[in-house]
């Protein structure tokens, strides 16, 4: 059962491995690249496993002053989109006893779209497909990191544009629940809200503004069609 | 800043982290039912954050002196393969060394 599992999950994790083992160099190299020990990065991604947050946890532990509150509100700030992504997981997350905890603790970005748009195949124990693919995400991006930390400066080759992986992946994600789905509100308001405020607001203030918008679409989407059953 | 107190604020961004993903299984615990708008969300929103998720890519090739043209090219070549091909890998490496070499020799 775990071995059907693991190889029903492998495919699916392996992009997301391309990205994070970029992603978590850079970062571990940025880490030491500032004086910080490997243990850090590598404890780091172990702990928080929130890739962006981590970015900004290296700058908040560069500053003179003492403010875990600061960083504990900052961190609400940064992460509120996993709330969403809880609420989304409710349902499948039900009756999988000890994995329940670890799958919610591990639920990344890269994670959640996998958990969306890839049902567990047929035949194959959803629990631990699920648990899979959260164990291999995390044990790439633990190790990029930590890699990054310790050989990322030895690494001679032109790697512009290769962040690009990570939007190509939720490119793909998107093209797939388009055409898994009969109702593609849903998706065009993710898109048009997320686009609307980026471009009004700026790159750095767009992310908590589009969630609200995106949240009273679906109201005023519910409460124009209450019967309807969604997709 | 000492030792301990770079150990407690990295506790506290673990702790802020784990917050926002407890939080809705504390509040909604299996066989407690949601309210409808809720799970009306849950059904709904998987489709839209990966939508966030796409412009959230883009957020800043969007204010790049080419606004996000590699980058869109780069989608263009990635959609144009999936349906081509239907195949995950293909489709985000091709559209990945695709932008690539974009970005290092075109833009």
């Amino acid at each position: 059962m775990k071995t059907k599992a693991f190889r029903a999950a492998l495919p699916y994790t392996l992009p997301i491995c391309v990205g994070f083992l970029f992603l978590g160099m850079s970062y571990g190299f940025l880490m030491r690249s500032q004086g910080f020990s490997f243990v850090y990065p590598m404890l780091m991604s172990l702990f928080i496993f929130a890739g962006s947050m981590e970015f900004v946890t290296a700058n908040l532990l560069l500053m003179p002053t003492f403010q875990p509150l600061h960083a504990f509100l900052l961190t609400l700030m940064v992460n509120a989109r996993h709330l969403f992504y809880g609420l989304s997981m409710l349902d499948k997350f039900q009756n999988l006893g000890w994995k329940k905890p670890y799958l919610i603790f591990g639920l990344c970005d890269e994670t959640f779209s996998i958990h969306c748009a890839v049902p567990p195949p047929e035949g194959v124990d959803r629990g631990w497909f699920m648990f899979f693919v959260t164990v291999l995400n995390q044990l790439y991006w633990v190790a990029g990191a930590t890699l990054g930390a310790l050989l990322g400066y030895l690494i001679h080759f032109n790697t512009t544009g290769i962040e690009f992986v990570m939007t190509a992946l939720f490119v793909v994600m998107f093209l797939n629940q388009w055409e898994e789905r009969k109702d593609h509100r849903p998706a065009l308001i993710g898109v048009g809200c997320t686009l609307l405020c980026l471009l009004v607001l700026g790159s750095d203030h767009f992310l908590l503004p589009a969630m609200g918008l995106i949240i009273l679409c679906f109201l005023w989407l519910r409460r124009r069609s209450p019967q309807e059953v969604s997709p | 800043m000492t030792i301990l107190q770079q150990v407690l604020t990295v506790a506290a961004v673990v702790l802020g982290t784990m917050t926002t993903r407890f939080l809705p299984f504390l509040l909604f615990p299996e066989g407690k039912q949601p309210p409808a708008f809720i799970r009306y969300l849950g059904t709904v929103l998987p489709s839209a954050v990966i939508g966030l998720l796409v412009v959230f890519c883009l957020k800043d090739a969007v204010f790049t002196s080419w606004h996000g043209l590699p980058e869109l090219l780069g989608i263009l070549v990635v959609a144009l393969l999936h349906r081509w091909k239907k195949n995950i890998l293909l489709s985000i490496a091709g559209g990945t060394i695709f932008y690539m070499v974009l970005v290092q020799m075109v833009f």
